[in-house]
């Protein structure tokens, strides 16, 4: 495919990170929304983006898939700069995107949804390791995206590109508006997913949530990185961390 | 011989046949324009000339080339629609970013350009083109006449009609043109080349358009104004079924070509004007259109 050679190997980036992003800026039309975000997520890595509303943690997962209109910087994915490349490159390249809408096709019966993203590599879930994660969607297939529940919508946003063989997985707020037994599912969700090798950046509201299934925190303010914190420092650091999000 | 409602039945069939004739237009131009509105949220106005032009290509490949009536019905619309693709390569695709008009003003535009280069061509007049002497004559089916070439267009209509819709509706292909008409943000990040899905779909709705002009070029004389004529009411049927919904654009194509036929038996001065009566009651009633979905 003549997109893949757009892609530019660049010499071995940031010691071993999967994603390597540097002073990345991007705006919304006129409103200038990053400010020079920089972090790493290393393979196999949960990684949180945590941050009060509109710090900029959704802006930086659109930026990182492409379909953020203006961003300037670096985004290193896998050895290969990303920042200039259309999204449908971005997503060939490995990296899927489950958005804060879910984006179900309203158009589209929940099979058409679960088997829309085409494979960008192999590796992927099989649909029938899909169905094992998220039992409800098997029973659901001919039905319209859009009439499952709010949870079964997110498992679908999350299964679909389970299928795709994408390495990285950005997902915005997963657990958003969703009964606590449906995020206590997609927490052991991630966590299989971890285990089976997917790297994963989230975007999190829910500090609970977020300390319950990653390694590393990175605390955004106002478009930039402010603070990285360990999961296993995240006791001792629990009152700065109140400070930055404002609990 | 009986008759219904004091209407001999020979009057009454023929012209339900000659509204399901209109109708199989207006299903397959409706059809392309619900498409092509749905992904590129552009009203292509070219599209009654590019009707026109699927005739006159067939007329051209038959006069100049020796090319008959059923390779053309192929060839005129691939033909046609490789232009619909440089059009929207060249010109449409720099407008996704401005409001609809623009892309209204531009299609209005190029049909005016188009009508006109054929008439300085061609003239006015109208060229005859042979119905193939595989479906002259017709058969008799009792309570009508049927000529074979009417009842050929009915047919090769509705098996298009269909078989876009079931692309649509059924395949993979289809589904990616959906989720593109909902979301083509998402949709390319999940890897799907959009621009070039976006080029296709104008060239295919496009080539439908040429097909229909194929298959009107042996009925009506191949005149370049045969599609400036005949859009208006199809746009009249696109609003009535709803912009962009496809099964609805082709029921009340071949539906409304029906009525047309209807009012014509029942209340000939009313023909000309009943598909646009409908339509302002259906936008008063439904401003979404029969078939369309409210957002």
């Amino acid at each position: 495919m003549a997109e893949a050679q757009l892609l530019e190997r660049t010499p071995a980036t940031a010691g071993g990170s999967l994603l390597a992003v540097r002073d990345l800026h991007g705006w919304y039309g006129e409103s200038h929304v990053l400010h020079g975000i920089s972090f790493d997520v290393h393979e196999g890595e949960v990684v949180t983006l945590l941050g009060r509303n509109g710090a900029g943690k959704t802006t930086t997962l659109k930026a990182i898939m492409g379909i953020l209109g203006k961003r300037r910087g670096s985004i290193v994915f896998d050895g290969r700069e990303t920042i200039s490349l259309p999204a449908r490159v971005i997503a060939r390249a490995g990296i899927a995107f489950c958005p804060e809408e879910r984006g179900i096709f309203a158009s589209l019966s929940v099979e058409e949804n679960l088997m829309l993203p085409p494979k960008v590599r192999d590796g992927g879930l099989s649909v029938e390791q899909i169905f094992e994660l998220f039992p409800n969607l098997k029973e659901r297939l001919s039905s319209q995206g859009t009439k499952l529940s709010g949870g079964e919508q997110q498992m679908l946003a999350i299964g679909r590109i389970l299928r795709t063989g994408a390495k990285l997985l950005l997902l915005d707020e997963p657990t958003e508006g969703l009964a606590p037994v449906i995020v206590q599912q997609i927490g052991h969700t991630i966590a299989r997913l971890k285990r089976s090798g997917f790297t994963i950046v989230l975007v999190e509201q829910n500090f609970r949530f977020a300390a319950s299934v990653a390694d590393r925190h990175y605390v955004v303010e106002q478009g930039r990185v402010i603070d990285t914190i360990r999961n296993d420092e995240l006791e001792s650091n629990i009152d700065k961390l109140h400070a930055y999000l404002g609990v | 011989m009986f008759e219904l409602l004091g209407i001999p039945p020979q009057a009454l069939f023929g012209q339900l046949l000659l509204g399901l004739i209109n109708g199989s237009f207006y299903a397959l131009l409706s059809l392309g324009l619900a498409i092509i509105f749905g992904l590129l949220n552009i009203i292509n106005f070219t599209h009654g000339a590019q009707y026109m032009m699927g005739a006159f290509v067939a007329w051209m490949l038959l006069n100049y080339l020796g090319i008959n009536y059923w390779a053309a019905l192929i060839l005129a619309p691939v033909i046609v629609g490789i232009t619909g693709v440089i059009i929207e390569r060249l010109l449409i695709s720099r407008l996704y970013h401005l409001d609809h008009l623009y892309g209204l003003l531009l299609t209005f535009g190029l049909a005016l350009i188009i009508q006109g280069l054929f008439r300085n061509e061609y003239g006015i007049s109208g060229l005859p083109y042979q119905i193939p002497s595989q479906l002259s004559g017709g058969m008799n089916l009792g309570f009508m006449f049927l000529p074979n070439y009417r009842g050929w267009v009915v047919a090769a209509s509705l098996v298009a009609c269909l078989a876009t819709w079931f692309v649509i509706e059924k395949t993979r292909l289809g589904a990616y043109l959906r989720a593109a008409t909902e979301n083509p943000t998402l949709v390319g990040a999940f890897g799907i080349n959009v621009p070039r899905l976006i080029t296709l779909t104008y060239g295919f709705g496009v080539a439908l358009a040429a097909f229909a002009g194929v298959l009107a070029a042996p009925i009506y004389s191949v005149n370049p104004n045969m599609g400036a004529d005949l859009i208006i009411v199809v746009f009249a049927v696109v609003v009535i079924g709803g912009m962009g919904s496809i099964l609805g654009s082709i029921v009340t194509g071949f539906g409304l070509g029906l009525i047309e036929g209807l009012t014509r038996v029942f209340y000939p001065e009313g023909s000309a004007v009943v598909i646009f009566v409908i339509m302002a009651i259906v936008l008063l009633v439904k401003p979404a259109g029969l078939f369309g979905r409210t957002v």
